[in-house]
């Protein structure tokens, strides 16, 4: 990756720079809105619950913590949806991986390492079967992933119907592995410091979320993937393999669907029937607020992780404030979405009507 | 510069049932802009589509330039491959990627494995220069007109290199600057010895751009033309099929005038759509069957969407009886109007319901779905069409999908009639059907007229209109450009008129 801070004559930051720019000029308007909401919203939390830390880094970090695997099922579904598809099998895929994960590490004590490449490689083929099915036998990928979501949530319950608990060694050392902050804490009301950290997995879900946007930026297979978005009948007649491209997609998703279970296991160590639930609806609701669109062709793997943020933020806001009840994070959720569809719906016809 | 780049010799293709290209013989030159011209079902397209390898073929040669050996295109890749490529009216470009990637998608230029945007950008520039348009390369594509989108469609198959360069109907969807700027743009490549192959409808762009002709109709090849030897008048003989001396021969057999009343049913003032019909007025009144004639694209169509509120005007008035009316196909079937679209397969049919659930289907409409119609009361509307019209089908539930074509237009002709309109819009109601079915539609507008019916009708047939209509308008490049009636209908008027001779007010 060394290579890339040469790339271009100037700078690589004036070329990131340019490239931004001509972007927000165009369809990503929609994520500087989100970022500009998040950044509100957050600002706004800072001030009215600054007695009890909302704005500290410890408090931006638990939002990192607790969210780790959602911001790579965000950023692969973001690519889904570029590619004019979806993929809804991928929080049932997270119960299913930690399940192999608790199962086979606890009750037939298989290496955590050799766990991890398992798990990875099952993503892989789980992604491809979806793959070929949506991209070779022309069936909704809508059904496809429904069934896989159905498979996986199945398989979950096949390797064990009980509720497992990781002990394993190797792997709890990668759980319990932070990073620490030698700045931004603060001392709570018992007197106590508390010091910033974000954990190992967090690091990892971050690394995979910048090496998805380079792949979407920088590579063949990337741009292939938004010309197949944008319109698949002149992809096909500019020589793009639509088919190749749009099986590969699911195989992405489907590996990273796997790092995701793999990230979510280190962050709630077991493996449960119900883990991870409607954990692909929230990754789609954060493409959307991200300014990914169901058309196709539109869509940031950077944004995705604002979506995270903003929805994350609303569950904070309902937990700082502690009277109000639990529903409250779905319906901002949904008054948030609503909002998002209907800025997409009117940009799309602004821009109609300029031509 | 007279070597040719291609020769297509006795091509041949059927599609079931038609004869798609009959032995037909089409050379390309370097160097010249050739116009492709024929109307509807010519085999235009179909030509160019054998030629990309989009269809295949069954008889005949390709060759590229003085090659003994013939060549088959198996897909338009395959044939981009051979430097023939192909830019369609609908861009197929994609619109949410910048101009540059839209330009090197599929080959952009790496480094490192990488894409390579800064030279890539900077190489999109060049292509995008040398055409001579100045954009900026790295904003998306759907950020920039139609027209420019086209030229970037073209770089794109220049850079690819490119020795044959197909326009299929590029300036359908253009203004006039941006065909002027397409126009320069074609005469620059034909200066680099690049044959173009340009596909269109408008008469006056053929002239102006072009250095032969090569015409088809019904799949067969009618002659090629240097433009220079090629009257205006002889080129619309050569399309439609007839010359001047067998049209004045037929006789005008429609009814005589009707009295008009004082007020028109149908009145539109300066009527026009923006990137559609410029404005026109047309006046219909009771009792009379009124032709519009001009070739394929000439505006026929657009003339009565406007009118029905298919399309939204933009400029002028529509009075029905004296009433402003507004601009949409619920108020127009109100007003008593009907139209009865061209393409019945995409417009009309239902193909999954039955003949009665065609016929009914309108009058629902236009009562409302909370007033249904009795089961009764629907057959007894279906059985009085289908015996007036004469339909075969072999029971009133029988699928339409399962009729002939001709039955097919007279259910959707029925399904109007049952709604007893006061102003009937038929568009092509008669192609594609056998010539007896068309003798009976035709009897049928002049009855449904004498009755007091108005009639707009619309028919690339000269002589049908001929014996239909009382009164024809032209249409010429989608402007009405005049009017004709009473004594002056006669082919070799309505010909050169719609050829773009003197005109008639």
């Amino acid at each position: 990756m060394t290579n890339l801070t040469t790339m271009d004559s100037p700078s690589f930051g004036a070329h990131l720079w340019r490239v931004t720019r001509a972007r927000f000029g165009g369809n990503n308007f929609l994520l500087l809105i989100t970022i500009i909401l998040f950044a509100g919203m957050y600002l706004f939390g800072s001030v009215v619950y600054s007695s009890k830390n909302f704005g500290t880094l410890n408090s931006f970090f638990d939002m990192l913590n607790s969210n780790s695997a959602l911001i790579v099922l965000a950023a692969g579904m973001t690519m889904v949806l570029i590619s004019g598809g979806i993929d809804i099998s991928v929080g049932a895929q997270i119960a299913m991986y930690c399940m192999m994960f608790a199962y086979f590490m606890e009750h037939q004590f298989v290496n955590a390492y050799v766990m991890i490449l398992v798990v990875l490689i099952t993503g892989i083929v789980f992604g491809l079967i979806q793959g070929v099915l949506v991209a070779y036998f022309d069936i909704q990928p809508f059904i496809v992933t429904l069934a896989g979501m159905f498979l996986a949530r199945g398989m979950t319950a096949m390797i064990s119907p009980q509720t497992i608990s990781i002990t394993n060694k190797d792997f709890m050392a990668l759980a319990k592995f932070q990073i620490k902050f030698p700045f931004g804490g603060y001392t709570n009301a018992a007197g106590v410091y508390q010091q910033p950290f974000i954990y190992l997995h967090v690091v990892l879900a971050l690394v995979a979320l910048i090496a998805l946007y380079m792949v979407m930026t920088w590579s063949k297979f990337g741009r292939s993937v938004y010309a197949v978005g944008g319109s698949e009948q002149s992809a096909k007649l500019m020589g793009l393999n639509v088919r190749r491209t749009k099986m590969m997609v699911y195989v992405v998703n489907g590996f990273l669907a796997a790092f995701a279970g793999f990230l979510f296991c280190l962050f709630s160590p077991g493996g449960a029937v119900e883990k991870a639930p409607a954990y692909e609806m929230y990754a789609i609701a954060a493409a959307v607020i991200g300014g990914a669109m169901f058309t196709g062709g539109v869509g940031n793997i950077l944004g995705s992780v604002f979506g995270v943020l903003v929805q994350s933020t609303i569950i904070k806001f309902v937990n700082f404030n502690g009277t109000l009840s639990n529903g409250w994070p779905e319906v901002i959720r949904a008054a948030i979405m609503s909002f998002f569809i209907i800025l997409q719906s009117v940009f799309t016809y602004v821009r109609k009507r300029r031509e | 510069m007279t070597h040719p780049l291609i020769r297509m010799r006795s091509i041949t293709k059927n599609f079931p049932g038609v004869l798609a290209l009959d032995n037909v013989d089409f050379t390309l030159h370097a160097g010249e802009i050739h116009a492709l011209m024929g109307e509807n079902g010519a085999g235009k397209s179909t030509l160019v589509k054998v030629l990309t390898g989009a269809e295949a073929f069954e008889s005949g040669e390709i060759y590229l330039g003085d090659e003994t050996q013939t060549i088959i295109n198996n897909s338009p890749q395959q044939a981009q491959q051979r430097g023939i490529s192909t830019v369609y009216q609908e861009v197929n470009l994609c619109p949410n990627l910048t101009v540059a990637e839209n330009l090197f998608v599929g080959r952009q230029p790496k480094r490192f494995g990488f894409v390579h945007w800064a030279e890539m950008n900077r190489r999109a520039r060049t292509i995008m220069e040398d055409i001579g348009v100045d954009i900026n390369v790295e904003k998306p594509l759907e950020t920039y007109s139609l027209a420019v989108q086209q030229m970037v469609a073209i770089g794109r198959a220049i850079d690819i290199s490119v020795n044959v360069l197909i326009l299929d109907e590029p300036t359908s969807s253009l203004n006039e600057a941006e065909v002027a700027k397409l126009f320069d743009l074609m005469r620059k490549l034909k200066g680099q010895g690049i044959g173009i192959i340009f596909i269109t409808h408008f008469l006056e762009q053929v002239y102006e751009v072009c250095d032969k002709i090569t015409v088809l109709r019904n799949g067969g090849l009618v002659g090629e033309y240097a433009i220079e030897t090629m009257p205006r008048k002889d080129l619309v003989a050569a399309m439609l099929g007839r010359s001047f001396d067998d049209l004045a021969a037929i006789q005008h057999e429609g009814s005589d005038i009707n009295e008009k009343s004082d007020e028109p049913l149908i009145s539109a003032q300066g009527l026009g759509v923006r990137g559609g019909v410029k404005p026109f007025d047309l006046n219909i009144y009771r009792g009379e069957v009124v032709g519009l004639a001009g070739l394929l694209g000439s505006g026929r169509t657009e003339v009565a969407r406007a009118i029905y509120g298919a399309d939204n005007p933009d400029a002028g008035t529509l009075e029905a009886k004296g009433k402003k009316l507004r601009h949409n196909p619920l108020a127009a079937m109100r007003a008593g109007m009907a139209f009865c679209p061209e393409s019945r397969k995409h417009e009309g049919c239902v193909a999954d319901l039955s003949v009665r659930e065609n016929i009914i289907l309108a009058e629902q409409t236009k009562r409302g779905v909370f007033r249904l119609m009795s089961r009764a009361e629907q057959e007894k509307i279906a059985k009085k069409y289908v015996d007036l019209l004469q339909i075969k089908t072999a029971s009133l539930e029988t699928p339409i999908s399962q009729l002939s074509g001709g039955n097919q237009q007279k259910v959707i002709l029925a399904r109007w009639l049952a709604t007893h309109p006061e102003f009937l819009i038929l568009d092509e109601p008669t192609r594609g059907i056998d010539v007896g079915t068309k003798a009976e539609i035709q009897k049928l507008c002049v009855e449904l007229a004498d009755e007091g019916m108005a009639v707009l009708f619309i028919s690339s047939e000269i002589d049908e209109m001929l014996r239909t209509c009382s009164r024809i308008g032209i249409m010429r490049d989608l402007k009405k450009v005049g009017e004709i009636s009473g004594e002056d209908l006669s082919s070799s008027t309505v010909m050169s008129m719609i050829a773009g001779g003197e005109t008639h007010e």
